[in-house]
């Protein structure tokens, strides 16, 4: 039987890019061990020599000429649901530690 | 004679012979909707100014003796498909002020076609759901009983057509999702094959699931607007090459001769009795007009259930990272990048989305994914392989759409399970790539709509409509309308 740790949820919602509460973090804890189990009748079915199906289509790669297709967006529609951005492109904070600044 | 019950094809032959203009019409649903959404909440954004302003130049093409397919007939869209200058939230408060610079396909092929655009209907957020609750735009209400659900997650495009709100609108089936809603409320939904129609434009939740469907007051329409719809789309490269018949050719036909599969794990403990016997009665009326009724069986119809809630939710988390507050949407900053990203979502996303996303991250994640994420793959395998063999013998499968009739709003809130279960016999053919419709086939003692679902081959829609078709010629449930108390 899944039993979800709050630890273990924090972690998840880390790896998720997450904030949680701490009632969301015991509620999920819960929940996600109840589904988990629900999940286990699975361990059950014999998927010896069986592939997994990651899409029902025959995929295959189609190639076409390196060249732009269509109408690109415009930069400024690109950026006018941003936001924050300088006009020209989206500012986000810095992405790395920059102590000298 | 109100304008705002006309099918699509009533609509279509009106504006023709000139009996009345596109404006008028539009004026007529526009009326109805700002009189009866209050109550509904069955649209998000209602689209005013550009609806009178497409079906004016609707009305200019009718008069020049222009006639393509959808010429000033008045539809409502799903609000997870990208309208070009029009909110699109969703359903997710994250995406609340987000106006999309371009149109989904499917949208783009509804505009070319001469379609006008009443507005964006309310679903569950990032359509995960089966009741619209999970939206953060408010419940959409059930028109047949207002303190009931409408289903989910298109519930607010089964709502508008239920409510004599739009002639047809768009949805989206992950799950069941087009299906469900159409069945609690009592119109024809139409799920299409995976690839049939294309997916560039539609906010991705499940990518190997996500299908795009019309809910209609007719099987007609809905086979009108698809054969609007489908087709190859270079921008999509899982939408299909192959050709896109004049579905509405495939109406006027028989079910005689036609073989009729009836898998007994559709037909569970659990399901409300007026279901199952509503059911049961509209296969007897397939039987009865023709058709070749077999019991057959597909044995993991049982386990799709987990099978989905791994496969869906692990999709859902990695299509969901787009969502971090840098190029569109909602942004609540933090201490430092990665705490800007969690407190954007973590304020942004409601409670369920949160749920599958933690899911899925818990499905993929190191240690997890052979167990969970693999395995349930390998049993979508089993399940795709069984509906291939049950195709051998039979040319369309009949069964439920749901266990049971709208619920209450509120009923099933609090236990994710119970709510799951909802859409147990709609998942398997999302899992398995195939096509489904629900059509109406009774109501319960209370009154309430119930669905009896078709599900087709790949690509055999013709097989599903033509037979959702001739059952509505030999049936009256569908013109009893929820717009009569509304």
């Amino acid at each position: 039987m899944a039993r979800l740790t709050v630890e273990e949820v924090d972690h998840i919602a880390l790896l998720a890019r997450l904030t949680l509460s701490d009632e969301e973090k015991g509620l999920y804890a819960q929940q996600l061990s109840a589904i988990l189990d629900y999940a286990a009748e699975l361990a059950d079915i014999d998927v010896e020599g069986i592939p997994p199906t990651a899409t029902v289509l025959a995929v295959h790669n189609i190639l076409r000429q390196d060249d732009i297709a269509g109408v690109s967006i415009a930069r400024d529609d690109a950026l006018k649901n941003a936001p924050r951005t300088d006009g020209a492109s989206f500012e986000v904070q810095a992405t790395f530690d920059n102590k000298d600044q | 004679m109100t304008l705002c019950t006309l099918t699509i094809q009533q609509a279509r032959e009106g504006l023709r012979a000139g009996q009345f203009s596109s404006v008028e019409m539009t004026r007529e649903f526009l009326a109805r909707i700002h009189e009866l959404n209050p109550v509904l909440n069955a649209f998000i954004t209602i689209n005013d100014v550009e609806a009178l302003a497409q079906a004016q130049a609707a009305d200019e093409r009718i008069a020049r003796g222009e006639d393509t397919p959808l010429l000033g007939v008045p539809i409502a869209i799903k609000d997870v498909l990208s309208t070009r200058g029009l909110r699109t939230t969703a359903g997710s408060r994250i995406l609340e002020n987000y106006t999309p610079t371009w149109d989904a396909t499917s949208v783009a092929r509804l505009r070319a076609a001469g379609a006008v655009f009443l507005g964006k209907t309310n679903l569950d957020e990032f359509a995960m759901g089966s009741s619209t609750e999970n939206s953060g735009y408010g419940v959409t209400h059930n028109p047949w009983d207002q303190t009931r659900v409408p289903g989910g997650s298109s519930g607010g495009s089964a709502a508008a057509v239920a409510a004599d709100l739009c002639c047809a609108a768009l949805g989206t089936d992950t799950g069941g999702s087009v299906r469900q809603p159409a069945a609690l409320c009592g119109v024809i939904g139409l799920k299409n094959t995976y690839g049939r129609v294309s997916r560039y434009g539609l906010i991705a939740y499940g990518s190997s699931l996500d299908s795009i469907g019309v809910l209609a007051k007719t099987p007609r329409d809905a086979a009108i607007v698809l054969s609007v719809m489908g087709g190859r789309d270079p921008l999509d490269s899982t939408s299909v090459d192959t050709p896109v018949p004049d579905f509405a050719v495939a109406m006027n036909g028989s079910v005689a001769g036609m073989r009729v599969g009836v898998p007994s794990e559709y037909f569970i403990e659990g399901t409300q009795a007026d279901v199952t016997t509503a059911v049961r009665a509209g296969i007897e009326q397939l039987r009865q007009m023709g058709a070749t009724v077999k019991e057959i069986s597909l044995p993991n119809t049982r386990v799709a259930l987990p099978v989905y809630y791994l496969i869906a939710p692990a999709e859902a988390s990695a299509n969901l990272a787009r969502f971090d507050g840098v190029r569109y949407g909602l942004r609540v900053p933090g201490e430092d990048l990665i705490d800007t990203y969690s407190r954007t979502r973590g304020a942004g996303f409601g409670a369920e989305v949160k749920r599958r996303i933690m899911l899925g991250t818990y499905a993929l994640s190191a240690g997890y994914y052979d167990a969970y994420y693999i395995r349930a793959q390998k049993v979508r395998t089993l399940i795709k392989q069984e509906f291939e063999r049950a195709f051998e013998e039979v040319d369309i499968i009949a069964a439920p759409v749901s266990p049971t009739t709208a619920f209450k709003i509120g009923e099933k809130v609090d236990d994710p399970i119970q709510m799951y279960l909802a859409d147990v016999f709609t998942l398997p053919c999302n899992l398995a790539g195939i096509c489904g419709i629900s059509v109406p086939c009774g109501f319960d003692a209370a009154g309430l709509p119930i669905g009896l679902q078709l599900l087709g081959r790949a690509f055999d829609e013709a097989a599903i409509l033509r037979a959702a078709d001739a059952y509505q010629r030999e049936t009256s449930w569908h013109k009893k309308r929820a717009g009569d108390r509304a």
